[in-house]
């Protein structure tokens, strides 16, 4: 492998990493505050990226604002999932929201089936995203520095709200103690409703990404990077935000420098990261940063 | 004035508190004694609006509690430092405290009271960026009052602040409260102390299993031979 093939291969991987990174941390900030597992996360995902592609052919928006709506629209709907299928089942046992939850992946999924059809359509990206960029030997797409640089900024942001404003305190107190948060007069709904709103925010700008990068819509196409997603979020830590991050970027560049170096196992592609899952939770059952599991004294 | 009349509390089957009233008045330390299980935590949690399942009235200078959530009650001026301390160990002291102002939005006066806070409790103010699970046992308690106190709120309920804590400090922990009350707070104390309990409050109920047995001012209880059986080891 020349030096050009391994420094392109590490930025596929960033680039895979980022979109992993971007779904992982919706599943760990509402594992965090609820320890459930949202699994309609990943029809979130693959919504948002429906949205920006509906915005463009049916409404004729320009990129940037079927970007934006669809981003929006699609926080709404993970709001909405929240309160019409999870808020209800709040005192119930975790099992019964779990339950829930892979009713509402199926109900997105075959609501878009019915919507937009079950066929993958084909995504005609602008042209200034076709052509690679060349610096030196080493050729990527512009889309392979793109969604690193964009997944960062949003990751800061992220941050930003989390230990810097009010609400980001409100979601950091109620993911320890939802009863002293009430006390204290969190309005614990409301910061909920917020945590949703975020995390299927990200998750539909990974989907628009993730649509640009592999030009194709279906609507199945949430499941497998979802996994992957889920099982990055475990590998660092579940309900610990920098660990879905270093988790998302780590399972990308596993995954394709596997590939890269073994182009044999390629066709064994997705069952990497199910080993590796397997692996994290026989040595390091709480991920690389999980909190340690202690008895209350 | 806080007033309670005719509260009862229900844990799916079971009648928790059976029709107790009681009276808080303004600028007063009122303490409500008796053992595990008489009803004391059940009589704060529903004023502070986590009980569903209730009936009676709770008013508070006229106005309506009873089918309040806790936001809400918070926003009217009631607030409660719950039963083990349950400060917030992985956010540091200021967070804790920035938390216990959460209902407001006067920022400029929110800052004032932090300040105000590390007066009454110094310790705190060397600790501010330390996180609150690194704080000792009563400095805990300290905390958990100091973020109660950041709520702004004229009453302040306190489930057992001196539980769990050495002799030393529950000494501390009543000076505190004592401290709280000049500030000119009312506060509503429930504890198992009841010795020192009756020696600050201006006014005190006994409960046993979910119903008033006795009132009475704390001096008056004190000398009670009824209490001084059961309560304070003959």
């Amino acid at each position: 492998m020349t030096w050009a093939m391994f420094v392109q291969h590490t930025l596929n991987g960033l680039t895979l990493g980022s979109l992993y990174a971007l779904i992982a941390i919706g599943y760990t900030m509402v594992y965090g505050i609820l320890r459930l597992i949202n699994f309609a996360h990943s029809e979130i995902f693959m919504l948002g990226a429906y949205f920006v592609f509906w915005g463009i052919t049916l409404f004729y928006l320009p990129w940037a604002l079927a970007i934006v709506g669809a981003v929006i629209v699609t926080a709404s709907v993970g709001i909405l999932v929240d309160r019409v299928a999870y808020r209800p089942l709040r005192d119930a046992p975790r099992i019964s929201a779990l339950i829930s939850a892979i009713g509402v992946s199926f109900f997105l999924q075959n609501v878009t089936i019915v919507v937009f059809g079950a066929l993958p359509r084909q995504v005609h990206r602008p042209a200034w995203l076709e052509d690679p960029i060349l610096m030196g030997d080493v050729r990527v797409l512009p889309l392979t520095l793109f969604v690193p640089a964009l997944s960062l900024l949003l990751m800061l942001g992220l941050v930003w709200i989390v230990y810097k404003t009010k609400p980001g305190l409100g979601m950091r107190a109620i993911s320890k103690d939802i009863e002293t948060s009430y006390i204290m007069g969190v309005p614990v709904n409301r910061i909920i409703s917020l945590t949703f709103g975020i995390g299927s925010a990200l998750a539909a700008a990974s989907g628009i990404m993730w649509a640009l990068r592999y030009p194709q819509l279906q609507p199945v196409m949430g499941s497998i990077p979802g996994f992957k997603a889920f099982i990055a979020a475990v590998f660092g830590g579940i309900g610990s935000i920098p660990g879905a991050v270093i988790g998302g970027v780590m399972l990308g560049v596993i995954e394709i420098m596997a590939v890269a170096f073994f182009p044999d196992l390629a066709g064994y592609r997705d069952a990497f990261a199910f080993v590796l899952l397997i692996v994290i939770l026989l040595l390091k059952p709480t991920g690389l940063m999980g909190e340690k599991l202690e008895d209350k004294v | 004035m806080l007033k309670i009349q005719d509260l009862h509390v229900y844990y799916g089957g079971i009648h928790a508190l059976k029709g107790i009233s009681i009276e808080v008045p303004k600028g007063k330390v009122v303490t409500l004694i008796g053992c595990n299980g008489a009803g004391k935590s059940s009589t704060l949690r529903a004023i502070a609006g986590l009980i569903k399942n209730k009936k009676g009235t709770i008013t508070y200078n006229g106005s309506d509690l009873s089918k309040l959530g806790p936001v809400e009650v918070v926003k009217s001026g009631i607030v409660m430092s719950p039963e083990g301390r349950r400060i917030f160990p992985h956010l540091t002291v200021l967070e804790n405290l920035r938390l216990g102002a959460y209902s407001r939005s006067d920022a400029p006066q929110i800052g004032k009271d932090i300040d105000w806070i590390f007066e009454l409790f110094p310790k705190l103010r060397e600790r501010k960026d330390q996180k609150g699970g690194t704080l000792s046992g009563g400095e805990q308690q300290m905390l958990a009052l100091g973020r109660a106190l950041m709520s702004a709120a004229d009453v302040v309920m306190m489930d057992e602040p001196s539980l769990g804590l050495a002799p030393m400090l529950v000494k501390e922990v009543f000076d505190i409260i004592a401290a709280i009350h000049q500030q000119g707070k009312t506060v509503l104390l429930v504890e198992q102390n009841a010795f020192a309990a009756l020696k600050i409050a201006h006014y005190a109920y006994v409960l046993e299993v979910g119903a008033i047995v006795l009132q009475g001012t704390g001096a008056e209880l004190i000398a009670d031979v009824r209490v001084r059986e059961a309560y304070l080891g003959g």
